[in-house]
């Protein structure tokens, strides 16, 4: 089992949670995030007082698949996200060792 | 139901009335033979008969202008009290951060309620009845002798009560307006303290001098310095918007200002409360006709015409200096030259309006961007920037735009201001902005000091910290895990 961790642009939430479910998972976390990494952030003004905002609204997914699933969902989540420029956002994947459904106590992928 | 139809009734008498004085000048006395419909034996009894008709008349037109009059100004007064709660509760809490939030609408909230009940106890009567040059005297304490029967010095037509209620509306949200200087930072206990004592010593007495019965600056009641001020720009905002500064400079800055960033939380309540601002300011100032007639509309249109103006010229100095015109911008240009114009209207015409808020904007603009970053004083909502430089600005043009067409102030055919021929004007206005400014400073720093010392202005920097809602009032304004 692979956890995926995707930081996205919110605009393109709808598109990528779209087709993950096309490519077959079940579920998924999203948050609403703020961060930046090499974009980094924009100017305001608030009656001619500048604010640098650094940290942009994101929104992070977190989803857990089977490792067969693993780089279907990845080319899910790049092809329906990325515009090709700066601020797409990034995709970390880790293992996961366990999993349990709360409901009936089913451990391991039958649980995701 | 009765009571209902009176008015009816007095209204078509007034009609008939009308139609018979109409129909003798053209028709001659065919016409009056005609219409005096009771056939009576002698002349003396006909007489007789066309005086009483004509009292009654006299009476029916009175009620019925009356009528007219109040209905306007009972809406006047409840405009003003919107500006308050919601208009400016939702202008300046947009303004603050989250935390803050209610406690900053409460500050505002607090003075619709203390504010009423010290007016009725005392302050009406310091700021309107019989004084002396500079306050009221204290014969219409608990609200003494203010009836129904109206007051001619102050309007004939309406009221006394609704004289009284009007007036009140202006002096709730002048200390309201106030709390933008010292938003985030200081105690609700402290704030109510200082509001009742700035009630006392600061408001009522300069509601005095410039429309009480004998006051130093009244331009109506044979004031020395007669000074035009048509709805409170020296009374309301030059000393609202100067004591917002002497208490910002007092107080000192919020824990990290300028360093920590503390951009408003929600534009968005910010522009409903200016638009709600925009909207009470009619009641403001074409209130101040205090009545129904030719006056109201001029003050209504100078009103308008002045807050959007300055939209305009707020948004474009924006736009040319940092490349985009904000809602914030926008909105806050508005209400600067809503502030500006509410001396000016009533004496200006519809184009010097659009004069003195077009300046004003850019003004103001001017005041709130440069000058306070140059000096560098927390007042936190520009309380000063908009309403004590936009108010003197104001009060200042009115000595040059007022003009005896609009309103014939000194007498029928009198120059009212200087671009009429009157230049002396300009210097009773300056009086009366230097006599606001003074009284405004040297009244909010004793009331500050004497409070500082009694129970401390500032909170704490824990609850500075934690925000007001929580520290002051125990609540939040938003509770996101709900």
């Amino acid at each position: 089992m692979q956890k995926i961790e995707a930081v996205i642009q919110p605009s393109k939430l709808d598109a990528v949670k779209d087709a993950l479910v096309e490519v077959g998972v079940e579920g998924m976390t999203i948050t609403e995030a703020r961060g930046h990494g090499r974009q980094k952030g924009h100017t305001e003004f608030y009656r001619g007082r500048e604010y640098s905002v650094d940290l942009l609204p994101k929104v992070k997914l977190e989803l857990v698949v089977s490792d067969a699933m693993l780089e279907k969902a990845i080319l899910a989540i790049t092809s329906a996200a990325r515009t090709g420029t700066i601020g797409d956002g990034k995709i970390f994947i880790s293992k996961i060792d366990e999993a349990i459904r709360i409901r009936n106590d089913e451990r391991g992928e039958i649980a995701l | 139901m009765h009571r209902m139809r009176r008015p009816v009734v007095k209204v078509f008498l007034a009609f008939l009335f009308a139609l018979i004085v109409g129909g003798s000048v053209v028709g001659g006395s065919r016409v009056m033979a005609q219409t005096t419909a009771p056939v009576v034996g002698s002349d003396t009894g006909r007489i007789a008969v066309l005086e009483k008709q004509n009292a009654d008349n006299v009476a029916a037109i009175a009620a019925a202008q009356t009528a007219g009059d109040n209905a306007w100004m009972l809406v006047s007064a409840a405009l003003v009290l919107m500006m308050s709660g919601p208009g400016l509760a939702l202008f300046y809490g947009g303004l603050v951060r989250q935390k803050n939030i209610l406690g900053t609408m409460m500050q505002t909230f607090a003075m619709m309620a203390v504010i009423t009940v010290l007016w009725a106890l005392v302050t009406y009567s310091l700021a309107f009845g019989e004084g002396n040059a500079f306050i009221g005297g204290l014969h219409n304490v608990f609200l003494h002798g203010v009836g129904l029967a109206p007051d001619v010095k102050y309007a004939a037509t309406i009221p006394l009560q609704t004289f009284m209620v009007y007036q009140l509306m202006f002096a709730i949200i002048t200390p309201a307006l106030i709390t933008g200087a010292f938003a985030e930072r200081m105690k609700f206990s402290a704030m109510l303290v200082f509001m009742i004592l700035w009630a006392l010593f600061v408001y009522s007495p300069m509601a005095h001098m410039v429309w009480g019965k004998g006051g130093l600056l009244n331009a109506s009641l044979g004031g020395r310095f007669p000074t035009l001020d048509f709805a409170g720009g020296t009374v309301v905002h030059v000393t609202s918007g100067v004591s917002a500064l002497v208490t910002a400079l007092y107080l000192g800055k919020r824990l990290g200002y300028p360093k920590v960033p503390m951009p408003p939380h929600s534009v968005v309540l910010s522009f409903i409360g200016a638009c709600l601002l925009w909207v009470g300011w009619f009641g403001f100032n074409a209130g101040s006709a205090l009545g129904s007639g030719t006056l109201a509309t001029s003050a209504f249109v100078a009103t308008h015409f002045g807050a959007a103006a300055a939209a305009l010229t707020w948004s474009a100095a924006e736009w040319i200096r940092q490349g985009k015109p904000s809602a914030l911008g926008a909105i806050s240009g508005a209400v600067a030259g809503l502030v500006a114009i509410t001396p000016a209207a009533g004496f200006v015409t519809p184009m010097s309006a659009l004069w003195i808020g077009g300046i004003a904007g850019v003004f103001c603009y001017f005041m709130v961007v440069k000058v306070k970053a140059i000096f560098g004083y927390d007042d936190s909502l520009d309380a000063f920037g908009v309403h004590g430089a936009g108010g003197t600005m104001g009060a200042i043009l009115t000595g040059i735009f007022a003009n005896s067409a609009i309103n014939p102030i000194f007498g029928a055919g009198k120059a009212t201001g200087l671009l009429e021929g009157n230049g002396h004007q300009v210097l009773n206005q300056l009086i009366g902005v230097a006599i606001a400014w003074s009284l405004s400073i040297v009244g909010t720093l004793i009331i500050l000091f004497i409070v500082d010392k009694l129970i401390g202005l500032r909170v704490s920097v824990e609850e500075e910290r934690e925000g007001l809602d929580i520290s002051q009032h125990g609540e939040e304004g938003y509770d996101w895990a709900h």
